[in-house]
């Protein structure tokens, strides 16, 4: 590749600060879970300026971060508070439904600067807030004991100011959990989010969910695993704490029924999956002959003439 | 460079060409590094003599014309294209016949070229490349994968080292990408690039 001095000048000055900014932007918004600060520090190292460095920072932290369900300590230690749209009230204030409790975040550090409670406008409704309380308390249970560094929560989405009885109402569910060891060169993690929509004219409650896993390795390599799946279901509508159960059982069913199915694949795709690729052995089950090929090229050549196989 | 090394091994696999284009264009300087370093998917061309699908990589490449292994000849045409020495080129000849014969073997379909030349160190330099489409489109037998693509690097240095024997250098470098789709709700995406290498001192016995 001769690039000629002039030619390299050219093309670095061609490079607005604008396009650098979008470049940085892509870079960070792309990195995996758990990985956003590597990125960071080399894209920074990288673009060798800070003020563009910064202003696209600015704009892809937010967005990592909410795609990936960061969660960020409150500083009272009342808990952890995650960072997603169901949560905003703007760019950096989050809302807690645990603790009811708004926080202010600083989304380049990663951190929770501060907190304040939640005005009643802020709040549902105590007809609400019932059902809510209960299903997250069924849902700490069910998270805590099926993912070991798990965090979950519970947001009121619709149907806020709700009274009693005769309107509808709907919740959203977030439930992340993710394995980091850098160390190991791997990082893995699981997030998934459930629509609770209670419809009072049906008597129903219908849930839809979404799943998400991924898997990353790279030692002397990269290779990312990216699975996803959606699922429905419904169940009727009950009391509170009825209602937490039987939809805490319906997600606590989905979630598990994918993880096999997950793990289904996996076993599969040494044996049957990955022959499509590459088989284990060829098909007369003996190892590659490297010093007697001449019987194969025979009967390829034969096969071809003939037109028999492929 | 390490640095956009390090951030090439922690985008998804399934963007590194737009990782990879992001920084060029972001390290003009460095282009020749990058396109050297960086792994990409394999293309491949059709010798329309041999109406055989060669693989394209920099080792057959000049200026903008690729040899094939098959005629030696450049497409498109070149006037001086460099061709391998006669001694390597029976070489060539052996070793791409073995290989489509291995390739068969264990993929089932697919595209293989194996490409020799002299390096500067009394030695010769090899390159074995595969490349599988294993979709339900593509050369995938058994319908399993939505999309697939197995694409395989292995770069031999042999080089003299004391009397009657030679060193073996092997780096070897797979790229993968397979998406399943099992139920009509769900996808698994499976892809990645690894690299290994291996060196070996082993008698010049015969040239294989």
């Amino acid at each position: 590749m001769a690039d000629g001095g002039d030619d390299a000048d050219e093309a670095a000055a061609e490079l607005t600060d604008k396009q650098k900014k979008e470049i940085a932007k892509w870079f960070l918004t792309n990195a995996p879970a758990g990985e956003i600060n590597y990125v960071a520090k080399d894209i920074r190292s990288l673009l060798g300026n800070d003020r563009v460095y910064e202003a696209a920072a600015a704009e892809a932290f937010p967005i990592y971060n909410k795609s990936h369900l960061v969660a960020l300590e409150m500083p009272d230690r009342s808990g952890d508070v995650i960072i997603t749209p169901y949560g905003e009230l703007d760019k950096c204030n989050y809302f807690d439904p645990r603790t009811m409790q708004v926080a202010t975040v600083d989304h380049m550090k990663q951190v929770c600067t501060k907190v304040r409670a939640a005005t009643d406008e802020e709040l549902p409704s105590s007809y609400v807030e019932e059902f809510r309380i209960a299903l997250d308390n069924e849902l700490v249970k069910y998270v805590s004991e099926t993912y070991p560094k798990g965090i979950c929560a519970v947001y009121c989405t619709g149907g806020k100011h709700v009274e009693g009885p005769g309107a509808d109402f709907g919740f959203a569910i977030i439930i992340s959990a993710a394995k980091h060891s850098p160390q190991n060169f791997c990082n893995g993690s699981w997030r998934s989010s459930w629509s609770v929509d209670f419809k009072d004219d049906l008597q129903l409650v219908e849930l839809k969910g979404k799943m998400q896993v991924g898997a990353h390795y790279f030692e002397e390599g990269n290779v990312q695993l990216d699975a996803n799946n959606e699922c429905k279901d419904s169940t009727i509508f009950q009391s509170p704490e009825d209602c937490a159960i039987s939809i805490t059982n319906m997600i606590r069913h989905r979630e598990t029924e994918y993880m096999t199915s997950l793990e289904a694949s996996y076993l599969n795709l040494p044996d049957t999956t990955f022959k499509d690729l590459r088989r284990k052995l060829p098909v007369t089950r003996t190892l590659f002959p490297w010093h007697s090929t001449f019987q194969f090229s025979l009967n390829r050549d034969l096969a071809k003439d003939l037109g028999i196989g492929k | 460079m390490d640095a956009a090394m390090d951030l090439m091994r922690r985008i998804s696999p399934k963007q590194s060409e737009t990782a990879l284009s992001a920084l060029l264009s972001l390290l003009p300087h460095h282009s020749a590094d990058l396109l050297s370093q960086v792994d990409q998917p394999l293309q491949v061309c059709m010798d329309e003599e041999s109406m055989k699908e060669f693989i394209l990589c920099e080792y057959n490449r000049d200026a903008d014309s690729y040899r094939s292994p098959w005629t030696n000849k450049y497409y498109p045409p070149l006037e001086d294209g460099p061709l391998p020495s006669i001694e390597l080129r029976k070489l060539e000849v052996e070793a791409n016949e073995v290989f489509a014969v291995y390739l068969d073997q264990y993929y089932e379909g697919g595209v293989s070229s194996v490409y020799l030349w002299e390096d500067d160190n009394q030695g010769f330099v090899a390159c074995f490349l595969i490349k599988k489409d294993g979709s339900k489109t593509g050369h995938g037998r058994r319908g399993y994968l939505q999309e697939g693509s197995w694409d395989a690097i292995h770069v031999i240095e042999v080089g003299p080292e004391e009397e009657g024997t030679a060193r073996y250098c092997l780096t070897s470098t797979i790229m993968l990408s397979l998406t399943t789709e099992n139920k009509p709700s769900g996808t698994f995406n499976l892809s990645g690039s690894i690299r290994r290498q291996w060196q070996r001192v082993i008698c010049v016995t015969w040239g294989e």
